[in-house]
């Protein structure tokens, strides 16, 4: 494997019974990139990503996630990888701290460690009046925010996001994006899936899926250059469209 | 064990910072002790009854006193003609009418033979047929006083012994039941809902992704309960000891240990519903309806498993509870020690080995 290349999908399939959710698909991703995996509702993406963490075992095919294989080392992947969930993933009756400190726990971080983090965390986000908050308590957006720090506490090599902003307002996902950022500045891979199109501009490369299929994979603005379009949003309904499969 | 610590205090808090699940889950067994110690009970106490004396000699007064005295029984009224112990029984003021009928003390000198009449309200047979044999023995304690001094030529004394519980005390036999119904609400409910909460919050899909170990998942999410069900079993023996005076005759070591094998049981089969159920509701209706019902009907607590036909029977030894209920009360109430309950202890042990295990093996690593 190339050093740079932190994962690559070879062919990578999953079959549910006759129905391919996801279809010999295959892609590279580069250490610090920023890659968006887009799609309509029931075009794969999420199938895909949770082969890629080790939720579920690819059909055929194979693939690599910092350098461990999907079938055979899925423990040493859990290690390296974060993911935050479509669903939101904090614990809503524990305090910010509270939440804080079990995901440290359960990524093995020392208690010194997770007491840094914790701190350097709140104090990034404004939230140090917070943290004895419970979680519940807080507003969608900062939710969101801290679900994101809480997915590379244990700062892995590579961060699975799955349509993190959903139902989040353009102000704060742009601070979400500025986060996304500053994670990849600090060479930390970012895999995201979103449904905005304004969001997939922000992107090194993009992939876009079709039925299970990639039909097309580049950086924005090839891709625009491409299809001779003005927006991501025009490339992705020339592309969409040609879907058969009903969104789900 | 980092790792499980951090789990075991999230579970923790999730308990705590729901207060009212956690006051209901140490609340019911303190309550279901009461209302069954002092509310409900089979035993009948001062039941009222009528009395039609158409003697009124010495012999009547005496043992109408008697009956007056006895605890099951209190004197509502004496009546003076038949027809009003319809009436009485239709107004529903008395549960037993008894009929002296005349020369009663008479017969009984000279003839050393008497008859007395008890009329029960049979629409409830079982305390109707509790109150005719309070009365018949109250009778026959008083025919065994005066016939004392004299011989009779044949007679056959009938002397009974209630054995462990010499009072007929419902304490008894519904203090094991309570142990059972409460530690498997506890920890068969609580631990398929928890588990399945996650699941539908989505936080089991963080999980998954993390390097802990589901085995290890499954194990944190029981220990908070096994320490619930401690506090329990430990109120609901304090509370049976001082205030039912129920004794506990056997080792309390064993029945210690006896109630967390059956509390390991019951969250073996919390953790095994819960990898089956989609939703909370789910689980907590597969929780109610397959195992808290089972658990009234078949463990002997409610209704005698020996007079069930056969296939409920059979059905019946697949009852955890059952065994469970064997073994509190032959170590409570007989003071039996572990080498007559060691067959129940084996069999809650292979439940618990089974059913662990395939809720390990079901609990699913990957989604899909």
């Amino acid at each position: 494997m190339s050093n740079d290349k932190v994962i690559t999908a070879n062919n990578l399939t999953k079959k549910f019974g006759d129905f391919t959710a996801v279809d010999h698909i295959s892609f590279d991703v580069h250490k610090g990139e920023i890659f968006g995996f887009l799609g309509a509702n029931g075009a794969g993406k999420t199938t895909a990503m949770r082969m890629l963490c080790g939720l579920s075992l690819p059909t055929s095919g194979g693939a690599t996630v910092a350098g461990f294989d999907v079938y055979k080392e899925n423990e040493k992947i859990k290690k390296s990888i974060g993911y935050m969930s479509q669903k939101f993933s904090l614990y809503e009756d524990l305090t910010v701290k509270e939440n804080m400190e079990f995901y440290g726990g359960i990524y093995h971080m020392t208690d010194r460690f997770i007491k840094e983090k914790t701190a350097f965390i709140l104090e990034h986000l404004h939230l140090q009046k917070e943290a004895n908050a419970l979680v519940r308590s807080l507003p969608l957006g900062w939710k969101q925010k801290l679900a994101f720090s809480v997915a590379i506490f244990h700062e892995p090599g590579i961060v699975f996001l799955d349509e993190p902003t959903g139902g989040v307002d353009p102000v704060t996902r742009r601070e979400f994006w500025n986060m996304i950022y500053e994670a990849a500045d600090r060479g930390t891979t970012i895999f995201v899936t979103t449904h905005y199109m304004d969001e997939a501009e922000y992107c090194n490369r993009v992939s876009i899926m079709v039925d299970g299929r990639i039909e097309a994979l580049d950086t924005p603005s090839k891709l625009k250059q491409t299809y001779n379009a003005a927006t991501m949003d025009e490339v992705f309904l020339m592309l969409a469209r040609k879907a058969v499969r009903a969104a789900d | 064990m980092k790792q499980f610590f951090a789990f075991v205090k999230k579970e923790f808090f999730h308990i705590w910072r729901d207060k009212r699940t956690m006051f209901i889950l140490l609340g019911m067994p303190v309550v279901q002790i009461v209302i069954f110690g002092f509310a409900l009970t089979n035993e009948v106490k001062n039941a009222n009854i009528a009395i039609l004396d158409n003697s009124k000699d010495a012999a009547t007064a005496s043992l109408t006193a008697q009956l007056d005295a006895s605890r099951y029984f209190a004197l509502e009224k004496n009546i003076v003609t038949y027809k009003q112990i319809e009436e009485e029984f239709r107004k529903g003021k008395i549960k037993l009418a008894i009929v002296f009928p005349q020369h009663f003390g008479e017969d009984l000198q000279h003839f050393n033979k008497a008859q007395v009449q008890l009329i029960a309200d049979a629409a409830d047979p079982n305390t109707a047929t509790q109150l005719t044999n309070y009365a018949t023995s109250i009778i026959i304690d008083y025919q065994n006083r005066i016939t004392n001094d004299r011989k009779l030529p044949y007679t056959i004394n009938t002397e009974m012994r209630m054995l462990y519980n010499p009072q007929l005390k419902g304490a008894f036999n519904f203090v094991p039941g309570v142990m059972a119904m409460v530690l498997l609400l506890v920890c068969t409910m609580m631990t398929a809902i928890t588990i399945v909460k996650e699941k539908e919050m989505g936080t089991m899909e963080i999980m998954l992704v993390s390097p802990m170990r589901p085995q290890l998942v499954v194990l944190a999410k029981a220990v908070p309960y096994l320490l619930l069900s401690t506090i329990n079993i430990t109120s609901i023996l304090l509370l049976s000891v001082f205030a039912l005076e129920v004794p506990i005759n056997g080792s309390i070591a064993l029945l210690g240990f006896e109630s967390i094998l059956f509390t390991l049981v019951s969250l073996s089969l919390g953790l095994l519903i819960s990898s089956g159920a989609a939703s909370q509701q789910t689980a907590m209706f597969i929780s109610l309806v397959a195992l808290f019902l089972p658990t009234i009907m078949l463990s002997g607590f409610m209704f005698p498993v020996e007079n069930m036909p056969l296939p409920l029977r059979i059905i019946s030894n697949i009852v955890p509870a059952k065994w469970f209920y064997s073994i509190v009360k032959s170590v409570m109430i007989k003071g039996l020690g572990i080498s007559g309950v060691w067959k129940e202890t084996l069999i809650l042990a292979g439940m618990m080995t089974f059913f662990l295990t395939m809720a390990i093996k079901k609990f699913k690593i990957r989604l899909a």
